[in-house]
């Protein structure tokens, strides 16, 4: 279990002062003015040798990202974008940064954005999230107060923060729709080639980052590659915020060292699993796009990215959905598939007239109304949406019913032998000759 | 140059190819639905995904990946791109499928089965059968205009029409709302679309979601012969297609002809058809007793064999309008010659323009092509959007490539792109050419300036003053040199380069076309109604298609061929010589023009030296050699610019004024045709049904 001095994020429920003063006092903003005349290239190959990865989901190697930005200006500013649009099911650590712990974030935003040589960040905060915002705003005005940031400010590089609130729709939350709705445009995704690194916002070389990868920066800077990867396993070190939603008796986001086990995490933070471990159905380990794995499979996982690769899911954001044997999982993954459908942009084919099919059909196998075969089917129409689109949100579309498939195969068979059987009765057939 | 192998075959194509280009270069065919050569690069169907060796492990985007962007193999080999592979069949057969799941299979009733992008390629690419087994969606049609008929069930949401509408025809009117399933191509507001290039989003639109309103339900492409032809609408001469069935014109698409339209027309040249079926003149009139009634030929002959026998041949004048073919203006003037007549003119508005002053004085020298070469342009009296609608549109090309600076004098107007706008008229010229009004500055840094010159700026008493003094501004900014001739002066009639090549304008001591009208005995209108006739006293002989302006003030009436009923040259306002073609027979007793003028000459004793048109063009090409070069330029002289530039005159102190007042309604046939009348009355803002 991670000792507390080895928090990063030491306010995450609130309850201290999350005024500057008291992240102050908390070791934020320390020496933060010397951890710039570093310079640029220690500060990149610093966060590189930390082994720090994209805590978005992805897990791209942060270090490795910010090394794509040009080293020299070729006329064009560079940009940071902090993605602060936190809409995946089952994640909620972005959100606690944003309205408790700001200060991380945007001392992070400052050593970034020297890192890359961008002197203006922008933060962009899902539409639901309103205090989040003004306490996010709150903390950064009071920066601009302090002079620690702004031009001519007391760390002696000039840095504008701009927080931009979005409206809601979780395609944004993809890179480079991102930037799209951040230029004022129709939030939907862009072709790549080119990478944002090359052509991001208003066509400068932009780098966008997850709120949580941001804001351990400065904390791994201050204390040290070395400190930060000696938690877990090899390409997968560090602390990372993980949150228990669903099905524990204490649902939670608590900050772990990577390669905790799924069972001491839920002992430890959780307070076990609702009506105790038998009761385990499944487990959807990283948000809503990741496959959901069996309760058998997640017994003995390890949490982080390879450890999850095993059981064929992702570790993704860190947002597990646990649920018992009380929870319909045909019903959930059918709920999850009508928020991609729901969140699908429709710029591309595969995606747009996907998901509605996938939902549609789920719809019908949470009552049964199927035929067996048409599981071989869903299947196969996953697979035409997987790696097909534009940007991941197909692919995002696509797993969870994949993990369905692959797990709960003899649930769906079940559900429609029930139904069939009780198509015989009187009652159903009238339902079926409407 | 870069080095790639498709299929196995190795080629080498351009940097800035993408792979679905390279591929074709290949001779691999790769399917596509958004991707369009003339718009931005969507990459939305998903339909042109190919499989790219050393990549990741599923398909990429043909449309939007660059051959800059692939990576060698290890050794450095050429990069290696399949189209055939069992990974690329099954991600076009999955993108068909997902396509056609919420396509309504009515292909049967569908205005574009037979030529539908979505039904061949479901053809060649798709699977025989659907899975899809759940209700298909239902998207309520929209109204966008009385041109476009929607039927969006059927839209793929590919987005060709919302990028033309915005990148080349410059309106935002366009768009898609709404996210997922539920995105919508709308106009929003349900208002008619304000373009003068609407319609070419039906040719654009890949399956049957923008078909044409006109056009809806009357024909199949398969039953209709398909004609080769040439635009007479405005003075670019766009390559069309006409397209009929038996006698009738179904419809009118473009060519493709990049010197000229790419392969856009606009939405007059497009749906003028129906005004070729209405109002026609098919057997000749004369007046009697104060009123036209129906007569023979010979009756017709007889009546203009006694009038031109009681006059004298300088009291006989004749005008050419804006649609007739270099053969028949030909024709006429050789039987005005015959007929010892001076009085002869194609410049119905009164244009400055004159051979006399040489062939560059009069055309669009730069060509249209040529827009793109250009770095600064200067706008005088021309309104380009409504005199030449796809030239404005290559003016808005090169304004979206990058710095292009624009100045107009003349009418403030709402052109597409961004422009200085100098002033009215004359004063703001004379500026320029001192250097007072800063844009010359502009005009002068400039390698290729060009500057447009409209009619509305030479249709004026002082025109050649005008004309003289734009071209000193074209010497004095360096718009006139050995490599580059500036200085493109914009027709809006068909037929005036062809007549002022052909010299069809008063000789020595004749009468220009305003003082013909009372000046005359008799007169002979060639198709031209847009003059006012109110002080008309001549004997008038109306020889055109349409029961028009002077058709209702003519003395006889001789009943001809329209633009699509006959074989005719035409000059478009570079001077490039184009031959249409005949795709159907004129009306009733109309003949073709020519062969009116041939037998009215047997008729008054000064039979023409040609029985065919053969004939006619061989004599034809003999005395002017240019018109034989079909398809071709024949330059200016650069040293006549100069000698007009030198000319001077005064200037009146006034502003000019665009000679179109109504883009829909500029000519006989336009004004016959009631889908005209409906977009006029639109533009005009008072049309009750959009309001509904």
């Amino acid at each position: 279990m991670l000792k507390d001095q080895d928090r990063i994020f030491t306010n995450i429920y609130g309850t201290k002062d999350k005024s500057l003063k008291g992240a102050m006092a908390r070791g934020h903003w320390d020496g933060t003015k010397q951890l710039l005349e570093k310079g640029r290239d220690w500060i990149v190959n610093e966060v590189k040798a930390s082994g720090l990865r994209g805590r978005g989901g992805a897990g791209f190697p942060t270090g490795l990202k910010w090394s794509f930005m040009p080293k020299e200006s070729d006329g064009r500013p560079h940009y940071l974008v902090v993605n602060a649009d936190e809409s995946e099911p089952g994640t909620c650590k972005d959100r606690d940064i944003l309205r408790h712990d700001p200060h991380t974030l945007i001392e992070g935003c400052v050593i970034a954005s020297f890192a890359m040589g961008a002197n203006a960040a922008y933060i962009y905060v899902r539409g639901e999230f309103i205090r989040e915002r003004e306490a996010l705003q709150a903390a950064i005005d009071e920066c601009y107060d302090a002079g620690l940031l702004g031009k001519n400010n007391k760390l002696g590089y000039d840095i504008d923060i701009y927080v931009h609130h979005g409206a809601g729709a979780y395609i944004c939350g993809e890179e480079t729709a991102l930037l799209e709705s951040l230029e004022g445009k129709k939030g939907q995704p862009r072709l790549k080639p080119p990478f944002p690194a090359n052509m991001g916002l208003y066509g400068c070389p932009t780098t966008v980052n997850n709120v949580e990868s941001i804001a351990v920066t400065p904390t791994i800077l201050r204390r040290g590659a070395a400190w930060f990867s000696s938690f877990g396993r090899p390409n997968n070190v560090g602390t990372k915020l993980f949150m228990m939603s669903g099905h524990v008796n204490k649902p939670c986001t608590v900050e772990e060292a990577m390669g905790i086990s799924f069972k001491e995490m839920v002992e430890k933070h959780g307070g076990g699993i609702r009506g105790g471990w038998d009761n385990l159905l499944a487990v959807i380990p990283g948000g809503a796009s990741c496959p959901v794995v069996k309760a058998e499979d997640m017994m003995n996982v390890t949490l982080d990215f390879d450890g999850l690769r095993d059981v064929k899911s992702s570790f993704g954001t860190g947002g597990m959905i646990i649920m018992d044997r009380s929870t319909d999982i045909i019903k959930a993954i059918w709920r999850i598939s009508a928020f991609f459908k729901h969140e699908s942009c429709g710029q591309c084919t595969p995606c747009r007239e996907g998901t509605g099919w996938m939902m549609r059909v789920m719809q019908r196998m949470v009552t049964g109304n199927a035929q067996k075969r048409e599981i071989d089917m869903l299947f196969d129409v996953t697979k035409q949406i997987e790696g097909h689109t534009i940007c991941a949100l197909g692919d995002a579309a696509a797993w969870p019913i994949q993990g369905l498939i692959r797990n709960f195969r003899p649930e769906i068979e079940a559900r429609i032998d029930q139904y069939t059987a009780n198509a015989m009765d009187h009652g159903a057939v009238l339902e079926a000759a409407e | 140059m870069a080095k790639l192998k498709v299929d196995g075959k190795e080629i080498e194509v351009p940097d800035h190819f993408t792979l679905l280009q390279a591929c074709e270069e290949a001779g691999a065919e790769v399917p596509r639905f958004c991707f369009h050569e003339r718009l931005s690069v969507a990459g939305n169907c998903r339909m042109c995904l190919v499989e790219v060796k050393g990549g990741p492990p599923k398909p990429a985007a043909s449309c939007a990946m660059g051959v800059r962007d692939l990576r060698p193999g290890p050794n450095g080999e050429a990069p290696e791109v399949f189209t055939t592979t069992p990974m690329v069949k099954k991600a076009r057969e999955g993108v068909m499928e997902f396509l056609l799941i919420n396509h309504p299979l009515d292909c049967p009733i569908c205005d574009q089965g037979g030529e539908c992008d979505l039904q061949d390629q479901a053809m060649a690419f798709g699977i025989d059968s659907s899975r899809y087994a759940e209700n298909k969606r239902a998207v309520e049609d929209k109204y966008i205009g009385p041109l476009v008929k929607t039927i969006m069930n059927r839209c793929i949401h590919c987005t060709r029409c919302v990028r033309f509408t915005t990148e080349v025809a410059g309106i935002t009117e366009l768009g898609l709302i709404g996210r997922g399933e539920d995105a919508e191509i709308t106009t929003y507001l349900e208002q008619a679309m304000t373009s003068e290039l609407q319609g070419n989003v039906v040719d654009l639109c890949p399956v049957g979601a923008l078909t044409s309103k006109p056009f809806a339900f009357t024909a199949r492409p398969w039953e209709l012969n398909k004609t080769e032809s040439i635009d007479v609408m405005d003075a670019l001469g766009s390559a069309i297609r006409v397209d009929t069935r038996g006698r009738e014109v179904m419809r009118i698409l473009p060519r493709v002809n990049e010197e000229i339209n790419e392969e856009w027309i606009s939405d007059k040249t497009r749906f003028i058809w129906d005004g070729l079926k209405t109002q026609r003149l098919d057997r000749p009139y004369v007046r009697k007793d104060g009123r036209l009634q129906p007569a023979t030929w010979a009756d017709a002959f007889g009546a203009i064999k006694a009038a031109v026998a009681a006059t004298s041949g300088d009291r006989i004048g004749a005008i050419a309008g804006d649609l007739a073919s270099v053969e028949e203006m030909f024709a006429l003037r050789e039987l005005m010659a015959s007929l010892g007549s001076k009085s002869i003119d194609c410049r119905q508005d009164g244009s400055a323009l004159d051979p006399s002053l040489g062939r560059a004085s009069y055309l669009f020298n730069p060509t249209i092509e040529g827009i793109e070469q250009a770095d600064a342009l200067l706008i005088v009296g021309s309104n380009p959007r409504l005199e030449a609608a796809v030239l404005n549109a290559r003016i808005r090309k090169r304004w979206r490539m990058d710095n292009f600076p624009i100045g107009v004098i003349g009418e403030q107007g709402e052109l597409r792109y961004g422009y200085e706008y100098l002033g009215a008229g004359t004063d703001t010229l004379s500026g320029l050419i001192d250097g007072s009004v800063k844009f010359a500055a502009k005009l002068k840094k400039a390698a290729r300036p060009m500057i447009i010159i409209g009619q509305g700026a030479l249709s004026r008493a002082d025109g050649l003053a005008v004309l003289s003094a734009v071209t000193a501004l074209a010497e004095k900014v360096g718009a006139v040199k050995a490599d580059w001739n500036g200085l493109a002066v914009l027709h809006t009639a068909a037929s005036r380069v062809g007549g002022l090549d052909l010299g069809f304008v008063p000789g020595e001591g004749g009468k220009a076309a305003a003082d013909m009208l009372d000046g005359t005995d008799v007169l002979f209108l060639l198709g031209a109604d847009e003059m006012d006739f109110s002080k008309k006293s001549a004997f008038t002989v109306y020889i055109g298609s349409h029961g028009d302006n002077a058709a209702h003030v003519a003395d006889v009436i001789l009943p001809g061929a329209a633009y699509t009923e006959k074989s005719g040259t035409w000059v478009n306002t570079e001077g490039r010589v184009q031959m249409g073609s005949r795709a159907g027979f004129a009306p009733g007793d109309a003949r073709e023009d020519w062969a009116i003028l041939r037998a009215l000459s047997d008729v008054l004793g000064k039979k023409l030296p040609f029985d065919s048109l053969v004939q006619l063009r061989a004599k034809l090409y003999a005395a002017h050699p240019h018109f034989a070069q079909i398809d071709e330029i024949a330059a200016g002289e650069i040293a006549d610019l100069s000698a007009l530039a030198k000319k001077g005159g005064t200037m009146a102190n006034s502003g000019f004024a665009s000679p179109i007042k109504d883009f829909y309604l500029t000519n006989p046939i336009a004004r016959a045709s009631a889908v005209m009348a409906e977009c006029s009355a639109l533009a005009r803002n008072n049309f009750k049904a959009a309001a509904e």
